[in-house]
Order: structure tokens, then C-alpha cells, then sequence
């Protein structure tokens, strides 16, 4: 009998609904009054917010009672076919506890956020409605019991990560962008689905509870089999959370609101494909070749993706491509074999990450504004029409500076502990396997530049003259308290948050021991001693402070010329603007050839030609050459008639002589 | 006795008979060929009359006597036709064209 | 009487070989005469000595007679360009399945019929001698057949009826 029998645990189901019910009421709403802004807010942001209350409910209880096993609560039975009983239930757990939190809590501040960002937008209501049911269905994920289910979820973020990176549908460029994106999600959810089938293939159950000690016994480890469904799994990840090759929808999914790539793209749904390779540690424990892909493709991204930010001046974009490099860590994270510190990374991350995103958001706001007012057509996002905005906007300055030290890594935020732990275990690994010291040296690297990419952001947009105009400067403003009072919320989270996870306060690896127990036995645990600890904590600090002073001495924020003047990149400075020209090769290798075998093979080869040609109107010319046929025989005159007749008569007699 | 021979020559009339009516366009003339494929059928009956019984016979008589019927309603269709084509050609009887 | 046999079924094939070639149709129907004649001829050799004497009187006599008056009445000179030239692979139609048919009757000749029905050769030459030609037929067709007797007798009527509405000029 589980412990959490019997607590708030049993009413983990309501955290699911409320945000649906949330959902349906918006969704009407924004069908019949999408004017009524005050009862969308409420709606809006009290079911999220009472989801949270309740999630922290849960939390309690499962501190209280310290499972050693997972509380299922089912809730009916889905699918019964065969061998396979799916049911539809969700899993308590010190994991999914821990996510519950994050992307309730954090979703529950960003909705605040949004009343005050899309307040004069006119799809309010809907951008509400989207937003519940993002919360919803993600809550699905993490609260999944099983690997179906989980899909559910999966996929779901998928829906409304289409519908909120268009949302503004008619323009047709940030609509394609919402396709890109679910296109893209596509190729890694068919890795996922034959992950799947594997797994129920080799297993027989698609349960997480019991899938993981039957794992451990089925597979031997290193076996193809279980290499196999990690690999695939993984390239689910590699999809969802934007790892390389399947990264290129994450900088385009900045087309949707600020608030939306705040949540979606950088809190809670990219961190799902972490999320999942840390429920399903045991396969990557068992596949060893799997997890050090695992590892080096984080590595390689972390890496990949920050030379992008170096260069990139939409204030978004410089954002989303250090999302893709932080995820590229977390990975690194869970691919070592240390699932609590990519999960610490994951919390962390979402914090401060989210804050950065409001953060900016603020920013465009205000120079929203500001244009609105002058009728300009400037790009609200480019950061060579920003800079001086500190005068303009302190409260989103200075928490910005508090997130921008927590993602480079400066103690005591909390993005030091995490990030110094991952790098750690990366570190420690080695020793088993020497790929795993590139993996470190890979993401020493790329601690560098988010240190440098991030201290640029803050210069280019807050210090140094402002070039947003003289017309415009007068009416750039602090955002409204709905706007702020998250920031401020998440900037408290970002300096506590490491607290969590450390020494002598607390321990996510303790807390996470019963779910990673197994895999750390099958994959060992390499321990570190604590002056090599302390070591390379130092050199990581040396990295960040470097990296941010190399930043403040090597740019010039007042050598910037505004936007529509300001000079054309070149060289290797073009090539990271333009991130390698990455879309152009996939749209020349990829898209292209399966646009052309679409259009002329499969459409006008198959469909036009061989279905519609040769099958219908073929079908239909012989129908009427025979038909015509036919009629020539009804020529009227008798002597033809005669002429059949005999010889069907001969016909008859061939037939009694038996020659027909 | 003669029953084999006479089914030849049964066979060798019909024939000729069935050609006559391909080969022929003047309707009378097909009609006249008929007649003989009737003739030929009714010497095939009275041959195996001889070996099969008096059956036979019996069924030449109704043949004969149908195929007078026959013609004389055959013929007054011909004339009948005749009046409004002014012709007994086949490839002018044309209208059973479906 | 194999001499008489051969004489007579060579003529009658020959007059029908004539018959169906001539241009003129009353020459057609003469020669059709003089092929029922012959046939007649082997009636009486095949013991149906009734039989001949009908197919004189009703076949050679009537329906012919028939035939020759509606030619007649029509005017059907062989001037008439109605027969003249055609799609000519009707006449090689026409001989290849004549052809075709008698080699398959020539064939099927060779059938055999259930024994059971097989009468003792020579009984129909017995029968014609015991009871005469016309009681060999007739008590069949007014005992066994007597209803298609009657039902032709009907049909008999119907065919007189039917040819005179049908040549009437205006009914």
C-alpha cells in the first residue's frame, strides 16, 4: 500500500482538469464574448494558479511520505487490447512532483504576465484558451504513468505549441512558422511511437512502474535491443527539445507571443525530451552507446548553438538560441548518467529563463509603445534600436541582470550549481568512457560564450546610448505591475532556486534516489573527489566571469547604429547571423526533393496519372470501348444478327464436341 | 439402314442452308434458305425415326406444318416492308438498329 | 437402293447448292423445289411414306407455290441491284462458318444415342408393313401428341390471321 494512498496525492487528477475546464470555459468564451477580458483573466489565470495550490499539496505529501515507489492513480481503463491494458493514469512520484511545480508555478506566472502583455490584443480570449490547454496537456505528460499517455501529452504540446506559434495567423510567415515547428516535432514523434512498439514488443507492458524493473531484467546491457528503443526515444527528444539536426523550428517559434516562448520554449515543453530520457533513465542506463550519444549531442548543441547567439540581434532569437544550447546541457546532464543534476538544470533553467523571456517581453512592450506612438514600422525586437533602456525600464533591467548572471553561472545563483554539476558528472564520467572529457571540454566551451552572448544582450539593450529614436524615447516606459510582479516573482526564484539542490540544504539527487537507484547500480555512479569538486567549480566560475568581462571589453554598445542604418555583417559574422545557413541546406537536401517527388512523382505521376488516369478515366475508356464495341454489333441489319447467332450456335456444338 | 448417310446429307443441307442465309441480302432468298435448314432438320428426324421410333415422324409433321405458318406470316411481312421500302435488300431493313 | 439413295441426296444437294447461288429468286425457288422433290425421294427410302407425300403436297405444293407468287407480286427481276455487290467478307463469312458447321456436324454425327431407345433395326420397315405408312403416324399424333395437335391447329389460325392483317394494304 503506497503511502500517498489516501492524501492530496489522490487528487493529482484535478491539477489535470482544472486547467481543461480553464480551457473549454476560454474556448467558449472567445466563440461567443471574446470581450469579456476580465472573466478570460480570472478563468485564465485561477485555474492555473489553483492547480499550483494544489500541486503544492501534492508536493507535501510526498514529502511527508518519501515513496519508495510510485503512486499510480488510475483513473479508467483506455485501451484493452489483447496482451496490452493501457489505462489512463497518472503517476505521483518525487519526479513528477517536481515537475508539476515547475510548469504549473511558473505557468501560473506567466499567465499573470500575459493579462497584461496581450491585454489589447483581440484574440485574448483564444490566446487564453491555448494557453490552459497547453498547461493541461503538459501536465498530462509529467503526470503520466505510461509511455502512451506521456504521448498524449506529447503531442498535445505539440497542438498548441502549432496553435500559439501562429497565433497571429494571418500573417503567413509566423504561421509557417507554427507548421515548421509541428512538422519538424513530427519526424521525432515517429521515433518515439517505434521507441513504443519496441518497448511493448520487448516487454510487454508500456507501464513506467513496470517497465523499469522488467528492463533491467529483460536487456542485457549494451544489447541492440535496448540501444534501439533508447536511440529512438531520444530522437523523440531531439525533436521536442531542439537538439541538433531537429533544432531549426525553435528560433522560428519565436514568431508567437513573447509570453508563449517564455512557457512553451523555454520553461516547460522543450524540457519534456529531458523530462523523458530522466523517466526512462533505466533504458539509457542499459545502453550505454545510447546515453554517450545522448551526452555528445547535447554537447555539440550547447556548443552549435551558442556561436548563433553570438551573433544574432533580435533579442528573441538571441533567447531561443541559448534555449537550444541550455537543453543541449541538460542533456549532457541526463546522458552522464546524473538525471538529478540535468533535472536541476531543467528547474533552474526554467526559472531564469522564463525570466530572460518576460523579461524581454517587457522590452518589446515598451518599444511596442513607443512606435505605436510615432507610427514608426522599426523592428521592435532588434536590439540595434534598443540600448539605454536601463534609464527606461529598471525593474526589467535589474532582474535581467540577475537572470543573465544566474545562465552564465556566477555564484550563488542558481544556475551555477546546476550547470557545475552537470559539467561535473560529465567530468567524472570520463574516466569509463574518454568521450565524455570532449563532452566537458564541449560544454566549458559553450559556458564561455553564454557568458559573453548574455552580458552582450544586456549591454546592446540596457547600457550604453539609446538609439531607439528621439520621437520615440519619450514614451518608453516601465511595464505595469501584471507585468512586473512575475518578473520579480521569477527573479526570487532564480537567486533561491539553487537552494535545492544544495549541500547541506537539500538534495535533488536524494530526493530523485528512488526512481534513478537502479540505473545508477547498472551504470555506476562515478563519485568525484571533493578537490577535484572544488576544482573544476573554480574553473567554471573562472569561465563565466571571463567570459562576461571579455564581453563588457571586447563591445563597443556605443559604436551601434539603429537598425535601418546600420551596416551589413560579413565574413564568418554573416555566417553565424545567418546560423550557418542551416534551413538552406535542409531546404535544399530535404525539403526540396520531397516537395518535387510530391508533387511529381506522387502527385501527377501516382494520383493524376496512374489513380486518376489509367485507373478512373481508364477504367471508364474501357467501360466505353467496350461499350463501343458493343455497338457495333447492334448494326441493325439482320444478316449481322444472323452472323452471331450461328455462331454462338457453332459455339454450342464446339462445346458438345467437346473442343471449347 | 440408310441413318448414317442421311445424317450427313442432313448435315451437308443445313449447312448449305445456314451459308444461304449469311451470304444472301434479297430477303425472300434468306427465306427460301431457311426452308431448306428446315428440310434438312426434318430428313434428320425421319432418319432416326428408324432407330429411335415412330416419334420422329410425328414431330416432321409439326415441323412442316409450323413452317407453313412461318412462311406465310414471313411473307406477309415482306410485303408489308416491301411497301414501305421498296426493296427486299436486308441492308436497307435497317430500323431493329438498337 | 443404295443407287437410288446416292442418286437422289447428290441432287438434292446440288439443287440446293444452286439454289442458294442464283441471282434470280425464282430461279432460287425452283431449284428449293426440286430439292424438296429429293428429299421427298429419300422420305420414301427412310420408310416415312406419309411423310413424303406432305412434303409434296404441303412444302412443294403450297409453301413454294407461296413463295413464287409473292415474288412475283413484288417484281423481283434479277435487275434488281439490291443483291449486287455488298461487303464482300460477308460471302467468305458466310462459307467459312458454313464450312465450320459441317465439319462439326460431320463430327457430332458420330453420337451415339442411349440405348434404351434404340430400337431393333429393321422395326420401322416391319411397322410400315404391318399397319401401313399413315397408321404408323397417326396413332402417335392423335393419342401421345393430341394436345400440340390441337395447340398447332390454334397456331394455325393465328399464322392465317396474322398474314392477312400484315398484308393489308389498310387494315
Amino acid at each position: 500500500m503506497n503511502p500517498l494512498a489516501g492524501t492530496a496525492a489522490d487528487l493529482v487528477g484535478l491539477t489535470v482538469l482544472l486547467p481543461f475546464l480553464g480551457f473549454l470555459v476560454n474556448g467558449a468564451l472567445a466563440f461567443l464574448r471574446p470581450q469579456a477580458k476580465r472573466t478570460v483573466s480570472v478563468v485564465g489565470v485561477g485555474s492555473v494558479a489553483l492547480s499550483f495550490v494544489l500541486g503544492v499539496f501534492v508536493f507535501l505529501a510526498v514529502l511527508g511520505a518519501r515513496p519508495e515507489e510510485p503512486y499510480v492513480r488510475t483513473l479508467w481503463t483506455w485501451m484493452p487490447v489483447g496482451d496490452l491494458r493501457i489505462a489512463a493514469a497518472l503517476q505521483v512520484d518525487q519526479l513528477s512532483v517536481v515537475m508539476l511545480l515547475v510548469v504549473t508555478g511558473v505557468g501560473a506566472l506567466i499567465h499573470l504576465f500575459s493579462v497584461g502583455y496581450m491585454g489589447d490584443d483581440p484574440g485574448y480570449a483564444r490566446y487564453f484558451a491555448y494557453l490552459n490547454l497547453f498547461i493541461a496537456f503538459m501536465l498530462v505528460l509529467v503526470l503520466s504513468a505510461s509511455f502512451p499517455v506521456m504521448f498524449i501529452g506529447w503531442e498535445g504540446v505539440g497542438l498548441c505549441s502549432y496553435l500559439l506559434i501562429g497565433f497571429w495567423y494571418a500573417d503567413v510567415e509566423k504561421a509557417e512558422a507554427g507548421l515548421k515547428a509541428f512538422l519538424v516535432n513530427r519526424i521525432g514523434d515517429t521515433g518515439f511511437m517505434i521507441a513504443m512498439f519496441l518497448i511493448f514488443a520487448q516487454l510487454g507492458t508500456l507501464d513506467f512502474v513496470a517497465a523499469a524493473p522488467a528492463a533491467a531484467q529483460h536487456f542485457a546491457r549494451g544489447s541492440g535491443a535496448v540501444t534501439a528503443i533508447a536511440l529512438l526515444l531520444f530522437l523523440g527528444c531531439v525533436g521536442k527539445s531542439a537538439q541538433i539536426p531537429l533544432y531549426v523550428w525553435l528560433p522560428d517559434a519565436m514568431a508567437g507571443p513573447t509570453p508563449v516562448s517564455a512557457l512553451i520554449h523555454a520553461a516547460t515543453m522543450v524540457t519534456a525530451g529531458v523530462f523523458l530520457v530522466a523517466r526512462a533513465n533505466v533504458f539509457f542506463a542499459l545502453a550505454p552507446v545510447a546515453a554517450a550519444v545522448v551526452a555528445a549531442v547535447g554537447a555539440v548543441t550547447a556548443l552549435f548553438a551558442a556561436t548563433i547567439g553570438l551573433k544574432q540581434w533580435d533579442i528573441k532569437k538571441v533567447l531561443a538560441y541559448s534555449t537550444v544550447s541550455q537543453l543541449g546541457y541538460m542533456f549532457i546532464g541526463v546522458g552522464a548518467g546524473a538525471y538529478a543534476a540535468g533535472m536541476f538544470h531543467l528547474v533552474t533553467h526554467a526559472f531564469f529563463k522564463a525570466l530572460l523571456f518576460l523579461g524581454s517581453g517587457s522590452v518589446i512592450h515598451a518599444m511596442h509603445a513607443a512606435y505605436h506612438h510615432t507610427h514608426s514600422h522599426a523592428d521592435a525586437q532588434d536590439m540595434r534600436n534598443m540600448g539605454g533602456l536601463r534609464a527606461h525600464l529598471p525593474v526589467t533591467a535589474t532582474v535581467m541582470w540577475v537572470a543573465t548572471l544566474a545562465i552564465a553561472g556566477i555564484p550563488p545563483l542558481a544556475g551555477f550549481f546546476s550547470k557545475d554539476e552537470i559539467l561535473l558528472a560529465a567530468f567524472t564520467r570520463g574516466a569509463q568512457d574518454p568521450l565524455y572529457y570532449g563532452v566537458w571540454v564541449l560544454g566549458l566551451a559553450g559556458a564561455l560564450l553564454t557568458a559573453f552572448y548574455m552580458t552582450r544582450l544586456m549591454l546592446y539593450t540596457f547600457h550604453g546610448p539609446n538609439r531607439t529614436g528621439d520621437l520615440e524615447r519619450p514614451h518608453l516606459h516601465e511595464s505595469p505591475a501584471v507585468m512586473t510582479a512575475p518578473l520579480v516573482a521569477l527573479a526570487v526564484l532564480t537567486v533561491l532556486g539553487g537552494a535545492i539542490n544544495l549541500p547541506h540544504v537539500a538534495s535533488l539527487h536524494r530526493w530523485l534516489e528512488p526512481l534513478t537507484a537502479s540505473s545508477a547500480a547498472i551504470a555506476g555512479a562515478p563519485e568525484a573527489s571533493t578537490g577535484l569538486e572544488l576544482g573544476l567549480m573554480a574553473l567554471a566560475v573562472a569561465i563565466a566571469v571571463g567570459g562576461m568581462v571579455l564581453a563588457t571589453r571586447l563591445l563597443h554598445p556605443e559604436a551601434l547604429l539603429p537598425a535601418d542604418r546600420a551596416p551589413a555583417e560579413r565574413g564568418f559574422a554573416k555566417l553565424l547571423l545567418e546560423k550557418y545557413r542551416v534551413d538552406e541546406v535542409y531546404d535544399a537536401l530535404i525539403v526540396r526533393p520531397v516537395v518535387w517527388v510530391s508533387r511529381v512523382v506522387l502527385w501527377k505521376g501516382l494520383d493524376a496519372g496512374l489513380i486518376d488516369g489509367a485507373g478512373v478515366n481508364g477504367s471508364a475508356a474501357l467501360a466505353r470501348g467496350l461499350g463501343w464495341i458493343g455497338s457495333r454489333f447492334q448494326t441493325g441489319q439482320l444478316g449481322t444478327y444472323v452472323v452471331v447467332f450461328v455462331l454462338g450456335v457453332l459455339a454450342v456444338f464446339g462445346t458438345l464436341m467437346g473442343l471449347l | 439402314m440408310f441413318l448414317g448417310r442421311a445424317l450427313a446429307v442432313s448435315a451437308i443441307l443445313f449447312s448449305l442452308g445456314v451459308t444461304g442465309v449469311l451470304m444472301r441480302r434479297n430477303a425472300i432468298i434468306i427465306f427460301m434458305c431457311i426452308e431448306l435448314m428446315l428440310n434438312a432438320v426434318n430428313l434428320a428426324f425421319v432418319a432416326l425415326a428408324q432407330q429411335l421410333g415412330a416419334d420422329g415422324q410425328v414431330f416432321v409433321f409439326f415441323v412442316m406444318t409450323v413452317a407453313a405458318a412461318e412462311a406465310a406470316v414471313g411473307l406477309a411481312i415482306v410485303i408489308a416492308v416491301f411497301r414501305h421500302r421498296e426493296s427486299v435488300n436486308l441492308e436497307n431493313i435497317n430500323l431493329l438498329r438498337g | 437402293m443404295n443407287l437410288a439413295f446416292w442418286f437422289f441426296s447428290a441432287t438434292a444437294i446440288l439443287a440446293a447448292f444452286l439454289c442458294i447461288t442464283r441471282r434470280s429468286p425464282v430461279a432460287s425457288a425452283l431449284w428449293l423445289i426440286t430439292t424438296l422433290f429429293n428429299v421427298a425421294a429419300l422420305f420414301v427410302l427412310l420408310d416415312a411414306h406419309f411423310l413424303a407425300a406432305v412434303q409434296v403436297l404441303v412444302y412443294a405444293g403450297a409453301i413454294m407455290v407461296l413463295f413464287l407468287f409473292v415474288i412475283m407480286l413484288l417484281n423481283l427481276t434479277e435487275r434488281d441491284p439490291g443483291d449486287r455487290g455488298g461487303w464482300w467478307p460477308n460471302k467468305i463469312i458466310g462459307a467459312a462458318v458454313g464450312i465450320a458447321l459441317v465439319v462439326e456436324l460431320f463430327v457430332l454425327r458420330r453420337a451415339v444415342p442411349p440405348a434404351a431407345l434404340v430400337r431393333p433395326p429393321g422395326s420401322a420397315a416391319r411397322a410400315v408393313a404391318e399397319q401401313g405408312a399413315v397408321r404408323v403416324l397417326s396413332v402417335p399424333l392423335f393419342q401421345a401428341y393430341l394436345v400440340p395437335f390441337e395447340i398447332t391447329s390454334l397456331l394455325l389460325l393465328a399464322a392465317v390471321v396474322g398474314a392477312v392483317v400484315l398484308a393489308k394494304r389498310r387494315i
